[in-house]
């Protein structure tokens, strides 16, 4: 009997965009922009000022209806008949942490709670503050509180309804550097627990420390990938070899090596070298540079920063309109 | 559509937490009533008793119905532009709330401290009518039907300026002019109260009923097209 094998159809993504749009009268705030993140993966949205970052933020979580195109949020089609459905299973954190400042802390999660008719409200509070280490400063009035612990209470707010999709739109915004490693710290706990984040940026170190993909909206999706990813498609591979004193012939030291495409100079006793496969030119230039009698400082396979990646490709944009 | 009593309930609750801390508010529902409890006072102190038979064609009770009417509208004025300024509006518009429940709960929330200064207003008054006027001023002044209207059309009164209030607020991007138009959008409901009170419409049982059967129905009908023309995209991406 001819055994049969079951295929277990793929898990759907936590959220699909197919062609999606959004205008306003005439203006484009985004268009045809198209991606799916799959369940607890922590997805970074990046773009200049005016990108339509927010935008899709506030359209994916059904405050803006889109002009075209489709998307699944949460299982559910973006329609307007799922808003409420939609809303219940996701969460979004606002750049402004728009708290009630007369109010405690305990107070404006409480209202929350019951918004989203979250059974044993106290429990959930709790844990909510907890989970951003507020516990200690519940009964404080939010108005009381910096910046940064504001921003903490808007993240405790959204964990509340434990969500199937965060949206973090601009989470560290304004803050001071140990907030901001404050709240990365959060962010990056809540991926390693599986939640699925939205994470919505332009500090692109952010989106390289937090994210495991990104994509690049400048009204339209430009680019979308790991980071890692995105540096190998964007530039080419190098090596930068340095050196105690200047080589007296480097073309006879580099021509020929494995997996060395072409060398140039790098300041006086500098060499970067164009590789295809930085793991097999790199034990040969070495060799190389050691039989050559060079006193070799260091040899560093190149590392461009998403940062790199993102003015590349905004640069590529200038000069397409150009 | 089944209206959530819990989130309604949860905004409810904070309106007034709200109001309790705030100030401002506390002052603008306590000035109010003064204004319109001050003159009545006066005018029933001075009166000799001879001139009670004159209060028979005064309604002077009534005049005290522009508190509901007036009151509420700087609070139901907030409702929707105070929040969107302060950014607290699309947090609450990001959760499963309905749009009917938000403004529910905002409207129960605007109703009730402003039933509670009105009453309260009105118990006063007839406290010192009571115990400092002359007896047949008194008497003059305090009749069943008058009491009745009074305890009636409150409520009636302060919906229909709460609705308007709101409309208002959800239209507005300020809320300085947000809650000047509320002031004077109640305005034409007092000068109603006040019309009545000094008998240049005089007041029967048909008017009486025929008023209370259009604000109740204004009431309700409030509600709904506020719902309907409540407008999420227009209030988070300021558009529209």
């Amino acid at each position: 009997m001819a055994k049969q094998t079951i295929q277990e159809a793929p898990p759907a993504p936590a959220l699909a965009v197919h062609g999606l749009g959004k205008r306003f009268g005439d203006r484009v705030a985004f268009q045809d922009v198209s991606f799916e993140i799959g369940h607890g993966e922590v997805f970074g949205f990046l773009g200049p000022n005016g990108a339509g970052k927010t935008t899709m933020v506030r359209t994916l979580g059904t405050l803006l209806s889109p002009t075209s195109g489709s998307a699944t949020v949460a299982g559910f089609p973006l329609v307007p008949g799922n808003g409420v459905e939609i809303r219940r299973r996701i969460s979004v954190m606002p750049e402004s942490p728009g708290l009630y400042l007369r109010l405690s802390v305990a107070e404006n999660l409480a209202c929350f709670a019951d918004l989203y008719e979250l059974p044993d409200p106290t429990d959930r509070i709790g844990r909510a503050l907890r989970a951003v280490h507020l516990a200690d400063r519940a009964d404080d009035a939010c108005g009381t509180l910096s910046k940064g612990l504001r921003q903490r209470v808007a993240l405790a707010r959204a964990l509340l309804g434990d969500p199937q999709v965060l949206f973090l739109d601009e989470p560290t915004s304004g803050l001071d550097p140990v907030a901001t490693r404050d709240v990365h710290g959060l962010i990056a706990a809540l991926g390693r627990g599986g939640v699925t984040i939205f994470l919505t940026t332009h500090r692109l170190e952010e989106a390289e420390r937090l994210c495991d993909r990104v994509a690049i909206l400048n009204t339209t999706l430009r680019t979308i990938g790991r980071p890692d990813e995105l540096r190998e498609r964007l530039f080419a591979k190098t090596l930068t070899v340095r050196t105690l004193a200047p080589l007296p012939d480097p073309e006879r030291v580099f021509a020929g090596l494995p997996a060395v495409d072409g060398w140039h100079q790098d300041g006086p006793a500098g060499y970067v070298l164009a590789v295809s496969d930085p793991t097999v030119a790199a034990p040969a230039a070495t060799r190389a540079l050691v039989a050559a009698g060079a006193g070799v400082l260091s040899i560093n396979p190149s590392h461009h920063s998403l940062e790199e990646v993102f003015l590349e490709l905004i640069d590529q944009e200038e000069a397409g309109r150009g | 559509m089944s209206l959530s009593r819990r989130r309604v309930r949860a905004i409810f609750r904070k309106e007034l937490r709200e109001y309790r801390r705030n100030g401002f508010i506390v002052v603008t529902m306590a000035v109010i009533p003064l204004i319109f409890l001050i003159q009545p006072l006066i005018v029933v102190f001075a009166l000799p008793a001879s001139t009670a038979a004159q209060l028979g064609h005064m309604h002077l009770l009534l005049y005290m119905l522009g508190i509901p009417a007036i009151v509420p509208a700087a609070v139901a004025a907030y409702a929707v532009v105070g929040e969107r300024q302060q950014g607290t509006l699309e947090p609450v518009l990001t959760t499963p709330i309905r749009r009917e429940e938000l403004l529910l709960g905002k409207a129960l929330a605007a109703l009730v401290p402003s039933l509670a200064v009105a009453y309260g207003v009105y118990a006063l008054f007839l406290a010192c009518v009571e115990l400092f006027a002359r007896p047949a001023v008194a008497s003059a002044l305090l009749r069943g039907p008058d009491l009745l209207a009074q305890l009636l059309f409150t409520p009636l009164l302060a919906g229909w300026s709460i609705w308007v209030g709101i409309a208002i607020s959800a239209r507005s991007n300020d809320l300085r002019v947000a809650q000047q138009l509320g002031m004077l959008a109640s305005l034409p409901s007092a000068l109603v109260a006040a019309l009545v009170a000094f008998d240049v419409i005089h007041p029967t049982l048909g008017l009486a009923v025929g008023l209370a059967a259009a604000l109740l129905v204004l009431d309700g009908l409030g509600w709904r097209i506020m719902a309907g023309a409540f407008d999420r995209e227009r209030l988070v991406g300021g558009t529209r």
